[in-house]
């Protein structure tokens, strides 16, 4: 397991956290979903065999938003 | 699609003033008697469209987006009135409210940023690259990232820069500023003679140094800190539950309110404007904006709150309990009495000693033992005296558990207890013993400073209250805090005489950490808020079990663990301003509710006598929204005087 922390500019209302959360938890591999409204940041948890930071990055993206930074660490 | 989105979404600023003119010039060609224009309605009617049209492709893509994830968003409903907007030929209520839209999105964004900056301030603290060396004393510094540094690299920091990892000092000396970590500002001297410890995030304010890492990154104390704050900003309160679940069953019943609407009286402007004022804006923003603020602000002079639900415990506390050594005392030994020894009536003439050279003489023994009694001592005169210089001492001789003797300056000096007095045949005055036993009785060690067989001074030597800790008592009080009570585990007669220096209600001595606990417990059977404040290392139980626990400490992962709210440096100061930030930041998150239910109020009102239709009805949600952000600005931009309560 892997650890991902996006940092992402954009969010402007409560109810992008619920579209970002429920986006990046339907990708296949990912465990667990934290978005942090006011930092402005993603942490998921993955299993690098299924996927990696700069795919959960694209989704966000597509979703609308600036992924300014990721980071990955091992869990 | 997300070509298109991706280009939207980087360049929505130059759409939006491509919005603005457009909507200006409709509204001019409209409005100003502009001479052999024809047909002028139409051409206005023509730039909203356009206005409509262009804000309809970015919000609606993200709209459809989220509903691909069955998540009804606020740009869904928008899309939907401005299509509907569109269909029945209101192009300036279509073009206004694509405009408002947006251009709202970017004011928020842009104010949520403010709010947001304490916090934002403190990261951008941490360096992104280091100066790395192979060993203390090469000189091949290298400039490398933050990611790159491992722990166990020499680093080189250079005066004016900052300590970007956790680390020992291994070469050299500075003064460093420690106030991303303490909230304290005052530079402190370190060096690598002491194997001083030094925190990502500070600044060497003079000197160089180089430093072993030992912690890099999200693991330093800074990092931690940062990780804790960020949690806690998001962190939610039960009225912020209430009005997210509100929030989410909103949304789709204003969806329907307004499709039964637009069936029953076929009115398909109402029921568009319903659609516009279904965006809860205000109040799902209000709340949060409040506590990123006060959270913000707390960090910012070094109080550390885990979530806005502390601030809420922390603003309805009734009874306080401190813990007193480390609390409301230093925790370390310090002279806290002195008194001219008595002459005995048989003592035959004696050669009459200044003070101040007993003193020196006093501080010369005493500065070559590390027993924190003699610690206490040489503090005390340094402090007494500056400028001191220290005479050699020769015969230097320690007893254990009794003092030091020694001879300085050609005078025999004997420092210690009464036992090596006695030792060296030295007798005290028999109101000296009394006033000893006094002083022991209320917890003190007495030395005595005996120079060629005759005492001198007599010291007092115990653990002292902190600066201002009376001053902190008495804010408390004055904010509405309606008992104070200290707990110890020190014997009870120690306990009455610290606290009849302090502004107390009761004081309990002789009590284990889980008798603290039992305390807390007791009083909490009367329905009361109790706050523990302790030093966050043996007091865990009471921490615990307490309704709140504050903590005096360090950004340690333990005592962060532990505690709900961490005073940094240990500042007792900081007790009554965390209060008083607690209060503020409750009152501002009702200021914003109040102001969210206002909107709706109006909203609704205006709706139904007729007088807002979709353009006025997004301007007065977007105005809103603008208003509790300015509000919370309010708050983080409040002065916190920790000068007030050192009066």
């Amino acid at each position: 397991m892997k650890r991902a922390i996006l940092q992402v500019s954009g969010m402007t209302c409560p109810s992008c956290l619920d579209t970002i959360r429920t986006a990046v938890a339907r990708q296949h591999g990912v465990q667990d979903v934290e978005v942090l409204f006011n930092a402005g940041k993603v942490k998921a948890n993955f299993d690098e065999r299924a996927t990696n930071a700069r795919s959960l990055a694209n989704t966000v993206e597509k979703m609308g938003y600036v992924v300014e930074r990721t980071t990955t660490k091992e869990n | 699609m997300h070509v298109i989105q991706r280009y939207f979404v980087r360049h929505m600023r130059n759409m939006v003033y491509v919005m603005s003119g457009l909507i200006i010039s409709a509204i001019l060609i409209q409005y100003l008697p502009i001479p052999f224009m024809r047909d002028r309605t139409l051409i206005a009617s023509i730039f909203y469209l356009l206005s409509g049209i262009l804000g309809l492709i970015p919000i609606f893509i993200k709209a459809l987006v989220s509903l691909q994830l069955r998540v009804i968003s606020i740009e869904l409903l928008v899309s939907v009135a401005i299509v509907g907007a569109l269909i029945i030929g209101e192009f300036s209520e279509a073009g206004i409210v694509a405009w408002l839209f947006l251009i709202g999105q970017i004011i928020e964004e842009s104010t949520l940023t403010k709010t947001r900056s304490a916090v934002k301030d403190l990261i951008d603290l941490s360096p992104q690259t280091a100066l790395r060396v192979t060993s203390p004393t090469a000189h091949d510094a290298e400039e490398v990232t933050i990611d790159a540094i491992k722990s166990g690299d020499y680093l080189l920091v250079k005066t004016g820069s900052q300590v970007p990892v956790d680390g020992v000092i291994v070469s050299g000396d500075g003064n460093l500023n420690e106030a991303s970590i303490t909230g304290e500002s005052t530079a402190r001297r370190k060096s690598a003679q002491d194997c001083d410890a030094v925190f990502a995030g500070s600044f060497l304010t003079d000197g160089m140094i180089v430093v072993r890492t030992t912690q890099v990154g999200d693991d330093t104390v800074f990092g931690r800190i940062i990780e804790v704050i960020e949690q806690a900003e998001d962190s939610k309160t039960a009225v912020q539950r209430f009005i997210d679940r509100f929030a989410r069953y909103y949304t789709p019943v204003v969806i329907l309110v307004s499709f039964a609407t637009g069936v029953l009286t076929s009115d398909v402007r109402l029921a568009i404007t319903i659609l516009v004022l279904g965006c809860p804006g205000a109040l799902v923003i209000g709340v949060p904006v409040s506590n990123v603020a006060g959270i913000g602000l707390g960090a910012k002079c070094g109080i550390l709150v885990k979530g806005a639900r502390m601030f809420h415990e922390l603003s309805k506390v009734d009874v306080m309990v401190l813990d007193k050594t480390g609390t409301l005392t230093n925790g370390i030994p310090a002279v806290a009495r002195v008194r001219e020894c008595t002459i005995p009536a048989t003592s035959s003439p004696y050669p009459e000693l200044d003070i101040n050279y007993v003193w020196r003489l006093a501080a010369s023994l005493e500065q070559e033992s590390t027993h924190p009694l003699a610690t206490a001592v040489v503090t005390y005169v340094q402090r007494r005296m500056p400028a001191i210089s220290f005479t050699q001492p020769k015969h230097f001789r320690v007893t254990a558990g009794q003092g030091v003797s020694a001879i300085c300056d050609q005078h025999t000096v004997v420092i210690g207890n009464r036992r090596l007095l006695q030792a060296h045949a030295i007798t005290v005055t028999p109101s000296d013993k009394i006033m000893a036993d006094k002083w022991m009785h209320a917890g003190l060690s007495v030395v005595f400073i005996a120079i060629d067989g005759r005492p001198c001074i007599m010291i007092g030597i115990g653990d002292t209250i902190r600066r201002h800790a009376n001053a902190a008592l008495r804010q408390l009080r004055r904010q509405g805090i309606g008992r104070l009570i200290m707990l110890s585990g020190d014997s009870q007669t120690v306990v009455n005489e610290i606290s009849s220096k302090l502004d107390l209600d009761e004081a309990h001595g002789d009590l284990l950490p889980q008798d603290k606990a039992n305390f807390i417990r007791t009083i909490q059977g009367s329905n009361q808020k109790i706050a523990f404040v302790g030093d966050g290392i043996n007091d865990g139980p009471a921490l615990a079990v307490a309704d709140l626990g504050i903590a005096m400490g360090d950004g340690t992962a333990t005592t962060i663990e532990i505690s709900d709210i961490v005073l940094l440096n240990s500042d007792i100061t900081k007790l009554p301003i965390a209060h008083a930030l607690a209060k503020a930041t409750v009152i501002n998150t009702y200021e914003n509710i109040g102001i969210a239910l206002i909107t709706i109020l109006i909203l609704i009102i205006g709706l139904f006598t007729g007088f807002i239709y979709m353009a006025s009805g997004m301007l007065v949600h977007e105005a809103s929204i603008l208003v509790v952000v300015i509000n919370a600005l309010r708050l983080s931009h409040r002065k916190l005087d920790t000068r007030q309560h050192r009066r």
